[in-house]
């Protein structure tokens, strides 16, 4: 060691030295705070920033991966696939659509449903997949999570669901209108069973999502700053002619006007969840580890 | 009234715009004009035929939206008697854009439910174009809740461009009141036949839209987004609208053979609007018909199969596990 080294504090040493082995790519810029963030620190931390707490979106295989304890999930209906039943073709083909989507994101459909557990309790849990078509709720999300909520009253289990969606697959005409319908209606099966539902909302929640399951939780929880609303805030805009006020359609805007009992931090969900579930379902509280 | 012709019609307007001119020259004409009168009337009646023969979609929601055609209001004084208009959701407010109320059909006491719009530039702001906020879908909930207490079969009549997207909408939890209505419409103890009248626009419409029978008028349309909407977000043009109405199977024909409504009731020739008192007589044989046919089920085995139609709904394959 060269006196030169001898003389740098440790922690400026470490940083040099790690750079040496840092390849290019792994820094990604927090959109919020526009901290530079080591991509591993992201990953350690389920894609929230270490300085300023901005949730980004993470896809769903990844969310029920967070939320169950290892290993422990399995996937319930994967096997239900979109079909053109309309033959939809505007600049693209729906079928066209539905094969470039299935590449990106290595999904069938924006539904992903697993049961597993969380600190030990079964649950039946489902999430959006946003990259495909913008988590949008065509006929095979509505079968997938009518099927999850079956497997969660066969199994007597709650039923989570983390949305993330832009609404009905308008390429679906009307058959995605009727999911709405559809999902719903489920939910009054798992009710009439009394088994939790609770209703996860990330950025962003809207349209058709929003304005059936995904607001017909027993609790229904926000992650922090997800945009939630029934109407798009472009075609408010344009409807109403007037500026939206600050944090419109935010999740502490619903949070203030009583449309959401809580907003729970990433980092917290699984705790929270396992807290409420096990309460409604009169089970003794949870030893979480 | 005069009628108000639309763009496609203009071949129409014009035939009919002679007719009137020669019937009011008839008084002085020395000569008898009866039969050209006859003939063009003739005429105007087989044009009418082959346009109405085969409309596109873009004209069926061009009909569907005329601003002639029967609203919620009018089926109501029509087809039903002793109609006591019922107001407001008890927490907010009364929102016009939905109506509703006790009443009695063929004698029997219901609830009618609708969307409302309004026929002049007033009425038209005051119903908000028939565009409801989170209170009138509350209303709604209301009147269905007091339908099941008083075992009171349910009508509803679809007709609005969708639910208002506004500030106070969102503030007050439209998407809320839309989904509540979807859950509680699933289990309500009591029939509920529900008909589109004219524009079932998206989920302002399916909210007062789940029931044991779904009828659609001839002309009538039902979407998951407005054909202008669709356009705009994905061929990035409102002008594609005719494309993209085409495109998401918005008429009674196609939505029946995808087996999401059940009956489609015949209109008058050249609409609705044109012969409002055959559309009624039409509607009303519909309405006792489904109503006849959901009585003769159990009220359980009703629920059964509403719950089970609900599940059907959907297409897709399934690859071998």
């Amino acid at each position: 060691m060269s006196w030169f080294q001898k003389i740098i504090p440790p922690k400026i040493k470490r940083r040099a030295e790690s750079r040496k082995v840092v390849p290019e790519g792994l820094w990604s810029k927090c959109p919020s705070c526009e901290a530079v963030l080591y991509t591993a620190d992201l990953d350690n931390n389920m894609q929230v920033c270490p300085k300023c707490g901005h949730h980004n979106r993470i896809g769903a295989r990844q969310r029920l991966a967070l939320f169950f304890d290892e290993d422990t999930g399995s996937e319930i209906a994967g096997n239900v696939l979109p079909v053109d039943t309309l033959k939809f073709k505007d600049s693209k083909k729906y079928a066209d659509r539905l094969e470039e989507a299935t590449k990106e994101t290595k999904e069938t459909d924006a539904l992903v449903v697993m049961e597993g557990k969380v600190e030990n309790l079964p649950m039946v849990a489902a999430a959006f997949e946003f990259r495909f078509m913008g988590g949008s709720m065509g006929s095979v999300v509505g079968e997938r999570f009518v099927r999850g909520v079956d497997a969660a009253i066969k199994g007597k289990r709650p039923f989570v669901c983390f949305s993330a969606s832009g609404g009905a697959r308008m390429q679906e005409g009307l058959l995605s209108l009727m999911q709405m319908a559809k999902t719903s209606a489920a939910l009054t099966q798992l009710s009439a069973h009394r088994l939790p539902f609770i209703s996860v909302l990330t950025d962003p929640t809207m349209g058709g999502v929003s304005a059936s399951f995904a607001t017909l939780g027993d609790v229904i929880i926000a992650e922090p700053n997800a945009l939630i609303g029934f109407a798009g805030p472009r075609v408010i805009e344009q409807t109403v002619r007037e500026k939206l006020p600050e944090g419109f359609q935010r999740a502490e805007f619903l949070l203030e006007h009583g449309a959401i009992d809580l907003i729970v931090d990433r980092r917290e969900l699984r705790k929270t969840i396992v807290r409420l579930c096990t309460a409604m379902l009169r089970k003794p509280a949870p030893k979480i580890s | 009234m005069k009628v108000t012709f639309l763009d496609f019609e203009q071949p129409i307007a014009e035939l009919e715009a002679k007719i009137e001119e020669l019937g009011t020259m008839q008084g002085d004409a020395s000569v008898d004009i009866s039969e050209e009168i006859a003939r063009l009337k003739k005429k105007s009646l087989t044009l009418t035929r082959q346009i109405y023969g085969k409309l596109n979609a873009w004209q069926v929601s061009q009909v569907a939206r005329h601003p002639q055609r029967p609203y919620t209001l009018d089926y109501i004084q029509n087809l039903f008697s002793g109609f006591e208009e019922l107001h407001g959701d008890r927490a907010f407010a009364d929102d016009p854009a939905i109506v509703g109320g006790i009443a009695r059909f063929e004698g029997e006491p219901v609830v009618v439910i609708g969307h409302q719009k309004g026929r002049d530039t007033k009425e038209r702001q005051y119903r908000n174009f028939g565009m409801p906020r989170p209170e009138g879908y509350r209303k709604a909930m209301r009147l269905m809740r007091l339908a099941e207490k008083f075992k009171l079969p349910i009508f509803t009549f679809i007709d609005t461009p969708g639910a208002y997207p506004g500030i106070g909408a969102e503030e007050r939890g439209q998407s809320e009141a839309i989904a509540r209505n979807l859950y509680v419409m699933a289990e309500l103890r009591t029939p509920i036949i529900c008909t589109v009248i004219g524009e079932g626009g998206s989920g302002g419409a399916l909210a007062i839209g789940v029931g044991d029978r779904v009828l659609m008028l001839q002309n009538s349309t039902y979407s998951v987004i407005s054909p202008e909407g669709c356009a705009s977000i994905l061929w990035k043009s409102a002008d594609k609208a005719s494309i993209a109405a085409e495109a998401l199977g918005i008429t009674a024909p196609r939505l029946k053979s995808l087996g999401l409504i059940d009956a489609i009731v015949n209109e008058p020739l050249g609409g609705a609007h044109r012969d409002p008192e055959t559309m009624y007589e039409n509607l009303r044989e519909a309405l006792e018909d489904a109503l006849r046919e959901v009585r003769e089920r159990p009220l359980n085995a009703l629920l059964n199969d509403r719950y089970a139609r609900l599940m059907g709904y959907g297409k897709f394959k399934e690859a071998k596990a």
